[in-house]
């Protein structure tokens, strides 16, 4: 049989046998309180998966063959066994990414890590200057991401990623994001604000505008060979042809998301009980969900792009972002609320309410809740502040707790 | 079949076959296609 | 991630040749074909074929990659297309030549 083979779009949608990588976020804890923070994250929940159901995730992950899991969280470093845990996934044939703001990464930890294989790092930026990036991730989030930066180049990790979300504020600090990267070896990565988490209530003021939209598309065009995205720009296709990657929407396709207490969500924008598939603890565990959730197979299904459908872009941005429409109140047969022929715009106008964020692990002193848009005074202490159950953060963590490559 | 951006998607990060063989018939008929593991949205 | 590495294009693929796919490489079985992922290079690669994935494993334990075409049932006037998908991953050290017994 010589059938032509069909585009990789079309091969999804009947869903892969495993997913391709995931987030996983290990922690709802943590020392920052970023005001776009897409999954509330600041106080670790009491339910949160134990190191042995942790352990057994991952032998799940290697009998699927998940290539490649990003763990985040929250901090993720802050959980006493993350060393333990990256040791078990890379020594199960589970790739790691980890995303960190930097808070635990010492020249020590850096040289540990650069001896390592199979483990990437990934540091959070949101600017290139202190006054941008701390307007949004805290004061002093600036420098302790800089350390992390300087150890990890100072130990000879090449290639680390430096990942910022793109806002208006430092959308026009592309080339010095570019200069940071260059100078710590490391690989620039930009990805997409969306509104979800705590960014609901920010997107409003730091969402792009239309102009630097284009901006952005016409830079990663000119510049971008050597800059990952994450394809989460697919819905600027419609400026001029499809950037590198899949181009479309992987949740509960080729990715998903594993939160703190095992609830499995069709991916890490879209933490809230609309796109929640089960959880790891049910009785077919991961792989269970994976194959047998009713929200997966909904997706797994053609989507209807109704209106968009007769828009001549849509072949490349297929109606856009699912959780950018979901958390502004827009229909997801309908545009992206950041559309680039304008039609999101139109439909905002009559949108319905936003749905709120959920669950919520703020930290109780933020002031992000909506109505309050100042970055929280913190200390930002070597070690992250008390948690709901663990006065100690480095409980149980030991130097030598890495094993050798 | 809808036009697909798979092509744009080989162009990233694999060089395509030699030109002189292909000579356009092979449009819409790859068998392996290469994408960045980063290449994926849904992954922060 | 986007990598600067790639070989000159010009080589034709050398059908005669033993090959095997990279240590580091692991393959993912799928309805469509296959998925392919290199540890090293954290590429990946889609097989949109059965037939291709059949090739691709028993390539190790063939003479030649035309002989594991052959095996896998590929018609001889589809292999110049075989060839070519078979450059694509050599190109992306998916697959190298292995040392002649």
């Amino acid at each position: 049989m010589s059938a032509e083979p069909l585009p990789l779009t079309e091969q999804f949608q009947q869903g892969l046998a495993a997913p391709i990588c995931l987030t996983w976020e290990l922690t709802y804890a943590c020392n920052l309180s970023c005001v776009h923070c897409l999954s509330s994250s600041g106080r670790r929940d009491p339910q949160e998966l134990t190191t042995a159901e942790c352990r057994a995730v991952i032998d799940e992950l290697q009998r699927m063959q998940v290539f490649y899991v990003n763990i985040g969280g929250g901090e993720p470093t802050v959980r006493p066994d993350f060393w333990e845990l990256v040791d078990y996934a890379t020594g199960h044939d589970v790739g790691v990414k980890f995303s960190t703001n930097g808070v635990k990464i010492t020249s020590d930890v850096a040289r540990r890590l650069a001896g390592r294989d199979y483990v990437d790092v990934q540091i959070s930026l949101d600017g290139a200057t202190p006054e941008v990036n701390d307007a949004v991730r805290g004061p002093g989030s600036y420098e302790l991401a800089l350390r992390a930066m300087r150890n990890l180049a100072a130990a000879g990790f090449a290639g680390f990623k430096i990942s910022v979300v793109m806002t208006r504020h430092n959308v026009g600090q592309l080339e010095k994001f570019k200069a940071i990267a260059d100078r710590f070896g490391a690989q620039l990565r930009i990805t997409r604000l969306r509104p979800s988490g705590r960014g609901a209530d920010v997107w409003d003021e730091l969402h792009l505008r239309p102009g630097q939209q284009r901006e952005l598309y016409d830079w990663l065009v000119a510049h971008g060979a050597d800059v990952l995205t994450g394809d989460s720009f697919f819905h600027l296709s419609g400026y001029g042809g499809a950037l590198p990657g899949l181009n479309l929407c992987g949740a509960g396709r080729v990715v998903c998301l594993i939160d703190p207490v095992g609830d499995v969500y069709a991916c890490p924008f879209a933490i809230h009980p609309s796109f929640l598939a089960g959880n790891v603890r049910d009785p077919g565990g991961f792989a269970g969900v994976w194959r047998r959730s009713e929200l997966f197979a909904r997706l797994r299904r053609p989507q209807a792009g109704g209106a968009c459908e007769s828009c001549p872009a849509f072949g490349s941005c297929r109606g856009g972002c699912m959780a950018a429409k979901f958390f502004t109140g827009l229909p997801l047969d309908g545009p992206d609320p950041e559309c680039v022929k304008g039609h999101g715009e139109r439909s905002l106008a009559a949108a319905a309410a936003a749905p709120r964020p959920s669950p919520d692990h703020s930290h109780r002193t933020a002031s992000h809740r909506a109505g309050e848009r100042r970055p929280v005074p913190l200390t930002l202490l070597a070690r992250p502040p008390v948690t709901a159950c663990n006065a100690n953060p480095l409980a149980g963590f030991a130097p030598g707790a890495l094993s050798p490559p | 079949m809808a036009d697909s951006p798979t092509a744009e998607l080989t162009d990233e990060t694999v060089p395509t076959g030699p030109e002189d063989d292909l000579a356009g018939d092979l449009a819409g008929d790859v068998l392996v296609e290469e994408v960045s593991i980063d290449g994926m949205c849904g992954v922060y | 991630m986007a990598c600067a590495a790639s070989t000159e294009p010009a080589a034709p693929f050398d059908l005669d040749a033993p090959w095997q796919l990279d240590a580091q490489v692991r393959v993912r079985p799928e309805a469509f074909g296959a998925l392919l992922y290199h540890f090293g290079t954290r590429r990946l690669s889609f097989l949109k074929s059965p037939a291709l994935l059949a090739v691709v494993r028993s390539l190790a334990t063939q003479a030649s990659a035309r002989a594991a075409c052959t095996a896998a049932g590929v018609p001889p006037g589809e292999l110049p297309h075989y060839a070519r998908a078979l450059q694509t991953l050599a190109a992306s050290q998916m697959i190298r030549q292995r040392e002649a017994a």
